[in-house]
């Protein structure tokens, strides 16, 4: 079985794995890091979306072995010390969640949008969710969320 | 996912024997549509042939004429890169376009072009430009590559390393996309070319991306929405599914064809 190394959440870690092995099975089986969810088998949900060498990448669609060597940063890694992430903080606050499955995701993907769009409008927002469903909360306060979680960020 | 070998050549010639040498291999560039076929165990090739670890399929170039494209270049790096925005702007809002963030970061135009899904977006681009597909056996018009559903004229080892992208004078896409995967329902690229206007339209047939002949001599004369809005393609032979019938696909063809004209200017 090959060997993959990467960093996640900033600490090193390293398995023998299968070569068909997901990244996200390698996330919550072998790391126990299950706040990364997976919502679908057709790659269409974006439950499972972790950051990949600093962009978003839906971890249901990748071989562990790919991100052999990379950087991976997932839910687990946001919080400082207990106390959440703006982001998270703003989901909280705006009630973006009900169910809390689409979660994780939406978190990772918002924070990849405000990355390059700190001011992201509406129409932003809710163009950069077209990989990310929900079947709960409409989308509305989803949406809140994010644009209360980058202004949030702006300090 | 069945079981399979994994290799990452650092060379497209050892990644060339990498797939000569195995049982039924299967190159794998981004992987947004293989892997899925693989989850669903639609596919199960002996082999994976990762392309990501050669740096040489990678980049974007200036070719004075227009842009090269090299097959790894993700779908993200093609919608944000300054040249290609410059010298053929509508590819760059294509690109943007593909699936969704996360897709757009892993997803690659070497894979899309090579994997001619019916309803791709890429297709369009290349037959509306006129590109040219370079493998690394020879080069190929994008008037020869696509043969048909999920067929191109790509040979059993062979492996595309560039797409050459003409700049033209005007072009646009315009797609009516599905809302759950954002394939083109139908999706139709409009340029006025050295050569000409061409019209390339995808996600509407059973036979994948063709050129729209009559709405390329009506533009040809007159470069208008006008020119096109009486020009129906039959519906022989258009797709009809859960999302949309073959009759409705024709009228989006003649709509999208409208848009994307006006889009132009
Ligand atoms: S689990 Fe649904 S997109 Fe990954
Ligand atoms: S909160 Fe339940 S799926 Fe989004």
């Amino acid at each position: 079985m090959p060997t993959v190394s990467m960093t996640v959440n900033g600490k090193s870690v390293s398995a023998d794995v299968e070569s068909r092995t997901l990244l996200v099975q390698f996330l919550r089986e072998h790391l126990a890091l299950t706040g990364t969810h997976v919502g679908c088998d057709t790659s269409q949900c974006g439950a499972c979306v972790v950051h990949v060498n600093g962009v978003s990448a839906k971890s249901c669609t990748m071989l562990a072995i790919q991100a052999d060597g990379a950087d991976v940063a997932t839910i687990e890694g946001l919080d400082d010390n207990g106390t959440l992430h703006p982001m998270q903080e703003a989901f909280r606050d705006n009630h973006g969640l009900q169910c809390g499955f689409c979660t994780p995701g939406m978190v990772m993907s918002a924070l990849d949008l405000v990355k390059n769009n700190p001011s992201p409008s509406e129409q932003d927002v809710r163009e950069w969710l077209e990989g990310n469903i929900c079947r709960c909360t409409g989308y509305h306060n989803i949406v809140k969320a994010i644009q209360a979680g980058a202004a949030a960020m702006r300090g | 996912m069945y079981a399979f070998n994994y290799q990452r050549p650092d060379s497209v010639a050892a990644a060339g024997s990498a797939l000569g040498g195995s049982d039924d291999g299967k190159f794998l560039a981004g992987g947004m549509t293989l892997l899925p076929t693989m989850k669903q165990r639609l596919a199960s090739p002996s082999d994976l042939i990762d392309l990501s670890g050669i740096g040489d399929l990678v980049g974007i170039d200036d070719n004075g004429d227009g842009v090269v494209i090299r097959a790894m270049t993700t779908h993200a790096a093609v919608a944000s890169s300054s040249l290609v925005q410059a010298k053929i702007p509508a590819l760059a809002a294509l690109a943007e376009g593909i699936g969704d963030p996360a897709v757009r970061n892993r997803g690659t135009i070497g894979g899309s072009v090579a994997n001619n899904d019916p309803a791709a977006d890429y297709p369009a681009a290349c037959l509306g430009l006129g590109a040219t597909i370079v493998t690394n056996q020879r080069e190929i018009s994008a008037d020869d590559f696509f043969t048909g559903l999920f067929e191109t004229a790509l040979g059993e080892d062979e492996l595309i390393t560039a797409i050459r992208f003409p700049s033209a004078t005007k072009a646009a896409y315009q797609k009516f996309d599905n809302p759950a995967s954002r394939y083109a329902i139908v999706g139709v690229f409009v340029a006025q070319t050295a050569g000409g206007a061409r019209v390339a339209v995808t996600g509407a047939s059973q036979d994948g991306v063709f050129r729209a002949g009559e709405m390329e001599q009506a533009l040809s004369g007159n470069w208008s929405s006008d020119a096109v809005a009486n020009i129906a393609v039959p519906a022989d032979g258009l797709n009809a599914d859960i999302h949309a019938s073959a009759a409705y696909r024709a009228h989006l063809v003649t709509t999208m064809a409208k848009r994307a004209v006006a889009a132009a200017g």
